[in-house]
């Protein structure tokens, strides 16, 4: 139960926004019959390939399931290193 | 008409598909239709209860199927209403006594005979889903504003379009607007976002429902619920035609603006 201070100090959302975000997780899950484990295993994959061709930095991918419709999307965000940064790091 | 064979279903159970149904198909009658209405519960029969008429069961759907009666032997005729009829699910077998082409080859009798055709399908995803989906013109997914409805909603939209029958369209039970204008329930809004699919009614939490099945007389026949109200809406909009949604908010609450909406989106 949450004080009327935590209310409005933001320290707790309604039940209503709760019960949303945690439908909106399940849901991606339930349609693209893929625990949260796969998509670990699936993001690390990636990194591991990706990385054979290019300089990425395995910290900063971001891969993430939305939803348009009722179409689910795969969604990665892979920044790629500058090619003269590993050149650089040799010299220092 | 095309689409004249509705299915009314949920996955999940208790969220309302033979109140739903009972009610859908009395107000499709009230207005002058002919209408059967099809209990695919088989082992768990119901709608009889909802509708008053678990007296005058001779037959069931599994005697049709199992040719010991004729399909019109197997329709009950309701009490108030000359034009409205009950197929009951038969009640000591179980769902794998009829399959879904057994189904189909039954509406398909029925087409000619009727206006419409109305199927109560069983919770869960299984054989008796499978049955209640298979004749279906019209798939009515119903769910409740909490969490676990409206996951199996969901699961049921997934299987209905994988089988491609369509159109689906979605009826929002049980809304408790005060609760939501709290937010401490999902909105229309919010559900509708999550399921993407087209809305044909929101009904209110009416604690006359009770009163009504207790009776066996559908909520529809009395003209000062809301529920009842809100289940003739569902029934002129699956009919084909637009009717604004209930004002259960103020107008410039979510239910207003979806009113608003749905008036403005033309069909």
């Amino acid at each position: 139960m949450s004080t009327f201070f935590d209310r409005i100090l933001g320290r707790e959302k309604r039940s209503a926004r709760q019960a949303k975000d945690r439908l909106k997780l399940v849901l991606i899950h339930d349609r693209i019959d893929m625990n949260p484990g796969t998509l670990e295993t699936l993001k690390d994959e990636l990194i591991e390939v990706i990385s054979r061709h290019v300089d990425i930095d395995p910290g900063a991918v971001h891969i993430k399931m939305t939803q348009d419709g009722r179409q689910q999307r795969l969604i990665a965000d892979i920044p790629i290193n500058p090619s003269g940064r590993r050149r650089s790091r040799k010299n220092v | 008409m095309t689409n004249k064979v509705i299915t009314i279903t949920s996955g999940k159970g208790g969220v309302g598909k033979t109140t739903a149904t009972a009610n859908i198909a009395t107000a499709l009658a009230v207005d002058g239709a002919r209408v059967v209405c099809i209990d695919a519960d088989i082992g768990l029969r119901n709608l009889d209860v909802v509708l008053g008429l678990e007296n005058r069961i001779v037959y069931d759907l599994v005697d049709v199927v199992e040719g010991r009666c004729r399909l019109r032997q197997a329709m009950i005729r309701d009490k108030r209403l000359p034009n409205l009829f009950l197929i009951p699910a038969a009640q000591t077998r179980d769902k794998t006594s009829v399959s879904p082409s057994d189904m189909v080859r039954l509406i398909d009798e029925l087409r000619t005979e009727c206006d419409w055709v109305l199927i109560d399908s069983p919770a869960g995803i299984e054989r008796g889903f499978r049955n209640a989906i298979a004749p279906a013109d019209v798939v009515v997914v119903i769910t409740n504003p909490e969490i676990s409805a409206v996951r199996d909603a969901d699961r049921i939209i997934g299987l209905v379009e994988a089988e491609e029958k369509g159109p689906v369209r979605l009826v929002l039970n049980r809304l408790k607007p005060e609760l939501v204008k709290r937010e401490d329930m999902l909105s229309p809004d919010d559900i509708l976002e999550l399921l993407a699919i087209e809305l044909i009614g929101i009904v209110p939490e009416d604690e006359k429902v009770i009163l009504s099945t207790n009776r066996g007389v559908p909520i529809v026949l009395d003209g000062k619920s809301q529920a009842g109200q809100a289940f003739r809406n569902i029934a002129t909009r699956l009919a084909g035609q637009n009717v604004p949604f209930l004002n259960l908010e103020d107008r410039n609450g979510f239910f207003g603006r979806i009113s608003r909406m749905m008036r403005s989106g033309g069909d």
